[in-house]
């Protein structure tokens, strides 16, 4: 394969994220009279919707969508992506699902659950309050009751009982999924100019609105193109860690910026329920014990979960040594309260490393990339001084 | 609390003695060997710290506190230099700034660095962070409280049962490793029968709104009745005999005809009655109730003074139950609420209470309560047929207060009501 081959599985993932009109799950729906159901990020546990034959869609706001309603939902002071969700709700942009789930994030995608209750409702509109105890006896519990609830009203819908097998087999799909996932940040991390963040963002973000079967496909054909892509080559770039950006997306121009101001992005936040479970879950077992318990024992730390016993920070220094990474850039959107409140701990932990770090704020509809580009550019430029490269 | 010329009656002045006293047991604490527990406003539980003879630390009282002693600006400040966003909430970097400051009190003393952080995260995701944050500056033990949310509208047994085995296997542990005391469930439930007595006679104060002229203000005299019950006292026998106090101060103006006292003394006649959405600003506190008084406008219902319970709409502490009414009432804060069931409390206030309209007052820090307050209004205001108005300041952070804006929004809104009265419509 030629960098052609690259270059066409990019544009088609490109084309599926650019479709704010939700065309493939339309497609989809038609093809199998399944229901559809958004869910926002950073986590939801997309293996029970699937093994109800429910086609689960990720939803991260509108991008540079032009906001005309949404607009009037939210005071300025109100980050970015529930105005284009609304935005997306009511220009019929959403119409295709049958219903849309709110994990516990912030209080403004908690409340944004319901306002969609009171915007759309004939939809089915779910807060999906994660636990913050991790004992399995306590949070554990209470999680599985939520997740059980979720089936129950999914089943209500249309959708096919939960059942122990089907559980099963749709966990091993996405567990499947996931390592595909893990495969391709391990190869960014060993050769990052293989697989440039901009393009395995959009092939990951794809992954949103397909059927976990089609994307793991999908994830096959790009890792096979990028490494019979002969065309290319390391460039003198500093490698650094991209934090903060979990729930409003950047834009995929600020992604590009990054990488063309001499930073190779080896490992991120950006759509993380790809990789919010950080190993397989147990296929062995009660299959919906095994998720549960894969939430509590073996998810990311993030700024959404209280960290109990551990230490704040400690996650992500240990991911800046895996990956290589010779500095963080914080980029959190702008008015984020849980990427900003979390910041002073984490710039704390990765200072207390030595690892340099420097940070900006975005929008996802930010146009302009001069300042960010320049700052990224100078913060490459130092660490590769610094590192006497 | 709103500035010493300002007229206070006998309940406020026993309620600034009660909270003096606290801030001096406080600052007499690392001598005296009591232990301090820093928690949270709503859904506190502080029948349960006061069980094992800890006293009670609530960070937003203090916050509130620097911001109407004009100390707030300046631990912003310190805060923002140390790295903290400009976007996020100030009342988490008025604590910071002041712990960072010498943690100087309200009363101008040295408050105590905690012995345990309750993380009772109800109703406000900023919690969690906050208490990651102090922990970072304290290096002091920590135990999560985590209370799910209404999500549905309802509180449900699993949500129930959840928030029960934490108290149980969670909070009194730690409490007792604190304390170095023993969990006494007789003692909580005496500590709660108190709770519904304070909890009574509060409810009959608020409710005296509903009589023409009101004899309170419920917003902004609102917060001084909600001080002992929402912070360090509720459960305590000081607490029982404020709120008896008070009541019958309420029922003695009611006699007399009297409307609510404002910081100029007794108001005159009762123009405009509103219903307000959103904390009040605390840095021009004085300044922002003024702004109503003079135009004789009383609120006769608020969201603000149910952050800490709904009482009003029949919650109370139920000595019988102990674990499980605690649960029940952390579940059953304000903010805890959904968007629909805050819409529906929302209008039945505005009818209840014969408002002339809803007022929401934005605060830039409170995502919680501001998230979705757009969308409210045009609900509150199509249900109930009143003009809704909107302004926007903030808790603690001065930068935030426009006060000619806030004059200009409200004279709008109150021509408003004027017009819709003489028959304009309602918009």
């Amino acid at each position: 394969m030629s960098g052609a081959a690259t270059a066409e599985v990019v544009a088609r993932a490109e084309a599926l994220v650019q479709d704010l009109r939700l065309g493939p799950v339309r497609a989809w729906k038609e093809g199998t009279g399944g229901l559809a159901v958004g869910y926002m990020p950073v986590y939801v546990p997309r293996e029970v919707l699937h093994a109800q034959g429910v086609l689960p869609v990720g939803i991260v706001g509108g991008g540079e969508m032009e906001i005309i309603r949404g607009d009037a939902y939210y005071q300025s002071y109100i980050c970015h992506i529930p105005r284009s969700t609304v935005e997306l709700g009511l220009n019929g942009g959403l119409d295709a699902l049958d219903g849309m789930l709110f994990p516990a994030i912030c209080d403004v995608i908690r409340n944004l659950s319901g306002m969609w209750k009171m915007l759309f409702p004939g939809k089915l509109v779910r807060y999906l309050d994660v636990p913050q105890d991790f004992d399995p006896e306590v949070g554990g519990r209470f999680w599985r009751h939520e997740i059980e609830s979720l089936a129950a009203d999914l089943e209500a819908r249309g959708a096919r009982p939960l059942q122990a097998p089907s559980l099963r087999e749709s966990i091993r799909l996405y567990n499947e999924n996931r390592r595909r996932v893990r495969d391709l940040y391990r190869l960014r991390i060993d050769e990052p100019w293989r697989v440039p963040t901009h393009e395995l963002y959009l092939v990951l973000r794809a992954g949103l609105v397909l059927p976990v079967e089609e994307h793991s496909a999908m994830l096959d054909e790009y890792r096979e193109a990028v490494l019979a892509d002969a065309e290319r080559r390391p460039l003198d770039q500093a490698r650094v860690l991209l934090v903060g950006s979990f729930c409003e997306q950047p834009p995929l121009g600020l992604l590009r910026t990054l990488e063309r101001s001499g930073c190779y992005i080896v490992d991120d936040d950006l759509l993380q329920v790809h990789r919010w479970v950080k190993g397989d879950v147990a296929l062995d077992g009660d299959p919906l014990e095994s998720l549960v318990n894969s939430f509590l024992r073996d998810s990311m730390a993030h700024p959404t979960r209280y960290i109990d016993r551990d230490e704040k920070g400690r996650e992500l220094v240990e991911r800046v040594r895996e990956s290589g990474a010779e500095g963080v850039l914080f980029a959190a959107a702008s008015f984020c309260d849980p990427a900003l409140l979390d910041q002073p701990m984490a710039v704390a932990a990765v200072e207390k490393a030595g690892v340099p770090w420097t940070s900006f704020k975005y929008a996802e509809n930010n146009g302009q990339f001069q300042v960010i580009r320049e700052q990224a550019g100078t913060f490459a430029d130092s660490i590769k001084l610094w590192s006497g490269a | 609390m709103a500035g010493t010329a300002a007229a206070k009656d006998r309940s406020q002045r026993r309620q600034k003695a009660m909270i003096a006293e606290h801030f001096s047991r406080l600052a007499r604490a690392p001598e005296t060997g009591e232990r301090a527990v820093y928690t949270y406003v709503p859904g506190n539980l502080t029948e349960l710290v006061r069980n094992f003879g800890a006293l009670p630390v609530l960070p937003e009282i203090n916050a509130l506190q620097s911001g109407m002693r004009g100390k707030s600006r300046d631990y912003i400040a310190v805060a923002e230099k140390d790295g903290h966003s400009e976007d996020v909430c100030t009342y988490v970097k008025c604590d910071i700034g002041m712990k960072r400051s010498g943690n100087i009190g309200p009363t101008g003393e040295r408050l105590p660095d905690p012995d345990l952080l309750l993380l009772s995260y109800t109703g406000c995701f900023t919690f969690l962070k906050w208490f990651e944050l102090l922990r970072e500056e304290y290096r002091c033990p920590v135990v999560m409280l985590h209370v799910p949310y209404q999500g549905d509208g309802v509180v449900t047994d699993s949500m129930r049962r959840y928030v029960v085995d934490q108290i149980r296997g969670k909070v009194i542990p730690a409490l007792e490793e604190a304390t170095g005391k023993a969990y006494d469930e007789d003692l909580l439930r005496e500590h709660l029968a108190r709770s519904a007595r304070a909890e009574d006679d509060l409810v009959a104060v608020l409710e005296s709104a509903k009589l023409r002229p009101s004899p309170i203000d419920a917003y902004f005299g609102g917060v001084y009745y909600i001080g002992p019950i929402f912070s360090a006292f509720r459960g305590t026998e000081e607490a029982v005999q404020y709120y008896r106090e008070l009541r019958e101060e309420v029922e003695e103006r009611l006699r007399e005809g009297k409307g609510p006292v404002t910081p100029d003394g007794d108001m005159g006649e009762e123009r405009y009655r509103v219903v307000v959405e959103g904390p009040p600003n605390w840095t021009s506190f004085r300044e922002f109730w003024k702004m109503f008084s003079d135009e004789g406008a009383v609120v006769v219902a608020s969201t603000y003074t149910k952050v800490g319970g709904v009482y009003d709409q029949g919650f109370r502490h139920d000595p019988s139950r102990p674990l499980e009414t605690l649960a029940e009432y952390c579940m059953g804060c304000y903010t805890n609420l959904n968007l629909p069931s805050r819409v529906d409390l929302l209008a039945k206030y505005v009818r209840e209470y014969q408002a002339d309209g809803l007022l929401v007052n934005s605060v830039k820090s409170c995502n919680s309560f501001s998230a979705g307050q757009l969308l409210m209004l045009r609900e509150v205001e199509k249900r109930t047929g009143k003009p809704a108005g909107f302004i926007e300041s903030d808790l603690v952070d001065p930068r935030y207060f426009s006060a000619a804006n806030i004059r200009n929004r409200l004279e709008s809104w109150f021509q408003m009501i004027e017009q819709s009265r003489s028959g304009g419509g309602a918009p």
